[in-house]
């Protein structure tokens, strides 16, 4: 990664979220519907990239931190009556302290051993939503009802079940962690989680206790993974466990490599073109998860860095 | 049926306050210019727009293409009787592969890209409770065909419906006292341990009670669980009846490790033939079944005293005497279930008929229409037969057809009344505001 400017890419980030806002008032409203998804869930693969493509560590147990986040809001609304930003804590609250157990637990180990650790877990937390069925809803799952999905500020109600409300959530949250990405992989910190990928034995010989970055790396990836799970519970209203399962751990492994690892705005291109790619062809063919192969296969072919990576090798090398 | 896909079309962007007044503005000279009759008539004749919401991927798959099929053999009978208000039915089919957050997406798209009258055709209850919400935010009914007692538990919201299938609380209590008079008096079940067989682990113990039977023990099953023998053991030696709910691809080895277990003394069994939609009942390893009784929705074979209805819609479907497609007897359908597309579509045709539909503007008065819905009579509309309709719980009640498996079919042995499955409506969806 080239030095810039921290300005050029301030500059960039500002850019695409005022697009991104401005996108708001221009598109269809299907788009505009499905962009406030994208988005969140683009905060879920933005967190996994802060793992994934800053540490290298690659976990196959990320549902579990998104899932903990969603039944974490979910929940304390559905069965506790708390507002929607004390549940939003609540869902931020559960996915650190669970971030912060397995991280401990699995950073234990590394590479294929660290992929088999993170993802026995995920199962664990899937079986174990399953198995309190009475308070998560089991498989079927639960709805969080249209009346408390209400955001007060002062004397201002705002229904998060309203279009543009729930478009600027999502914004909102997507533009905060995005810079909040931004600012720690440009920070020493940053620096250090970079350094552990590339040559992690340098690392400790440099007298980086390379232990406690992997952990709290975990619990940011985590937090930021459980942020975009709270706010799907609040803004979509359904938490279920199909959210826990392993397609779900996958997906954000898929997002990332398609917009480009350790990129900051690639996960938002890998979701947004994973999900147009879905919903397009799967309006002319039942075989689309065959199309969404094929196209797979031609990006790792002419982008093997993803679309952001190899854009930022060899043309824009300046690229956060 | 055709499968449609817009994108980014500039035409449908959001209707802003002005733009609605310029439109209300160019409609009211339109109104009064020459050719305006011609121009009216042709919008009353505008299709009718069903979103289906189909499991064309997914666990779902097959249930969905036969859900397919039967959709598409409604639809064409009720364009060739004149089409519902006089306009033609067109069916907008979207996957949702059997996932929630996709059938939610899914809801959406119908409501603000393809712009459908209605959703409705989903069967697997997770993607129901999923989709629910997206569809009560858009203000989009949503007639389901799932079964599930999610939409009877009041849990969901005003814009859901299920009309045409009776759900499980309900086929579990009409089922408990033919079991305790026919079968045993105790009781041991078999389910998977998770949403579905919690059902039947919750509803038959008291249903069972009221008949002067017993469940004397409850055996939940992992569904990662490949393999069954370990558990057959806790079956107490006194069990008359074992009752099995397994579902999913393990279900023929369940049968056949169970026969292994018992031999030829076996208790009864009892099971729903969700296990085995699908599935041809003589496929190898469930032998053992033979002599056992299975809840039916709608019979899967031919039955002597079919219905000229039930006749009329097998032949519609494309299905023949064994339940399987008409020409490849190895494509077997999913006969228990299906028949609820097929009413659901006629009923959402009386609603319409009696809201004096004309279009999104008159949803609210579609659900309203709905829930005044009280009968519904056996007939070319409703070939399984009769059913009444609560529309405070958005729920129909029916007969229930329990069958014996004898000589390579399913012979139905008895049919339950409507008011074996009747219970307490649990909440009243209309007293939300619409």
């Amino acid at each position: 990664m080239k030095e810039v400017s921290p300005a050029k890419a301030y500059a960039l980030h500002l850019g695409v979220i005022a697009l991104l806002f401005a996108l708001s008032f221009v598109l269809p409203e299907y788009h505009h519907g499905l962009l406030a998804r994208i988005m969140v869930l683009a905060v879920f693969a933005m967190g996994y990239n802060m793992l994934f493509g800053y540490v290298g560590l690659l976990s196959l147990g990320h549902a579990m931190f998104f899932s903990a986040g969603l039944y974490g809001a979910g929940l304390a609304v559905i069965h506790l009556g708390w507002s929607v930003p004390a549940a939003f804590a609540a869902g931020l609250a559960c996915g650190a302290l669970l971030a912060l157990i397995i991280g401990v637990l699995a950073l234990r180990t590394s590479g294929v051993a660290f992929m088999i650790v993170t993802m026995m877990f995920a199962q664990v937390f899937y079986l174990i939503i399953l198995y309190f069925a009475s308070w998560t809803g089991g498989d079927q799952g639960l709805v969080v009802p249209q009346s408390a999905r209400v955001l007060v500020l002062g004397s201002t109600s705002l229904g998060l079940t309203n279009p543009t409300v729930r478009y600027m959530s999502a914004l909102a949250l997507f533009s905060i962690v995005l810079l909040v990405t931004l600012a720690v992989v440009r920070s020493r910190y940053g620096r250090v989680l970079v350094a552990i990928r590339e040559n992690e034995e340098r690392t400790k010989m440099l007298g980086y206790d390379t232990f406690s970055n992997k952990l709290a790396a975990v619990v940011v990836s985590g937090t930021i993974c459980a942020a975009s799970g709270a706010a799907y519970a609040l803004l979509f209203g359904y938490v279920g466990s199909t959210f826990a399962s392993v397609q779900y751990s996958i997906l954000p492994l898929l997002w990332v490599l398609l917009g480009g690892a350790a990129t900051t705005l690639g996960p938002l291109i890998g979701t947004l073109f994973m999900y147009y790619v879905v919903d397009i062809t799967s309006g002319y063919t039942s075989a689309y998860l065959l199309i969404v192969g094929i196209a797979l296969i031609l990006l790792v072919l002419f982008f093997p860095k993803g679309i952001l990576g190899t854009i930022r090798q060899r043309w824009l090398g300046w690229l956060p | 049926m055709t499968d449609k896909n817009g994108f980014f079309d500039l035409s449908k962007t959001g209707l802003t306050r002005r733009t609605a007044l310029k439109g209300l503005a160019a409609g009211a000279g339109l109104a009064v210019a020459p050719g305006f009759v011609r121009y009216s008539q042709a919008q009353s004749s505008a299709p009718i727009k069903i979103g289906f919401q189909s499991h064309r991927t997914g666990i779902g798959a097959a249930y969905g293409r036969w859900y397919e099929k039967t959709t598409a053999a409604a639809v064409k009978a009720i364009n060739e009787a004149g089409g519902i208000n006089g306009r033609p039915v067109e069916v907008i089919i979207e996957d949702d592969g059997t996932d929630p957050g996709r059938g939610a997406e899914v809801v959406g798209k119908f409501a603000t890209q393809h712009k459908t009258d209605i959703v409705y055709g989903t069967l697997f209850s997770h993607v129901v409770i999923g989709s629910a919400p997206a569809a009560g935010e858009a203000k989009m009914p949503y007639f389901v065909v799932s079964e599930g007692h999610h939409v009877a538990s009041t849990k969901l919201n005003r814009y859901v419906f299920q009309p045409g299938i009776t759900d499980v609380k309900s086929q579990i209590q009409s089922m408990a006292p033919w079991i305790a008079t026919n079968a045993g008096k105790k009781v041991t079940q078999i389910f998977p341990d998770f949403a579905f067989g919690y059902d039947h682990r919750d509803y038959l113990p008291p249903a069972l009670k009221a008949q002067g039977a017993e469940v004397i023990a409850q055996i939940a099953i992992p569904p990662t669980e490949s393999s069954f023998t370990k558990y057959f053991p806790q079956i107490p030696a006194e069990t008359e009846v074992i009752y099995h709910v397994m579902v999913g691809p393990a279900v023929l080895t369940f049968v056949k490790e169970l026969g292994e277990f018992y031999g030829s003394n076996r208790p009864q069994l009892f099971g729903f033939i969700d296990s085995l939609e699908a599935t041809d009942i003589n496929s190898p390893g469930l032998e053992f079944l033979d002599g056992s009784h299975f809840w039916e929705g709608s019979p899967r074979y031919a039955q002597p005293d079919d219905s000229a209805a039930q006749k009329a819609y097998r032949a519609a479907v494309g299905i023949d005497d064994n339940g399987a497609a008409v020409g490849d007897p190895k494509d077997v359908s999913t006969a228990a279930h299906m028949f609820g597309c097929w009413e659901t579509l006629y009923v959402v045709k009386k609603a319409m008929e009696d809201a004096g539909y004309k279009g999104p503007e008159d949803r609210a008065k579609l659900v309203e229409a709905t829930e005044a819905l009280t009968e519904f009579a056996e007939g070319p509309e409703h070939p399984q037969g009769p059913k009444t309709f609560n529309g405070k719980i958005h729920q129909c009640f029916g007969i229930q057809n329990i069958s014996k498996v004898e000589g390579g079919r399913l012979n139905v042995v008895h049919k339950t009344k409507i008011e074996d499955g009747l219970y307490e409506p649990e909440g009243d969806y209309t007293t939300q505001p619409l």
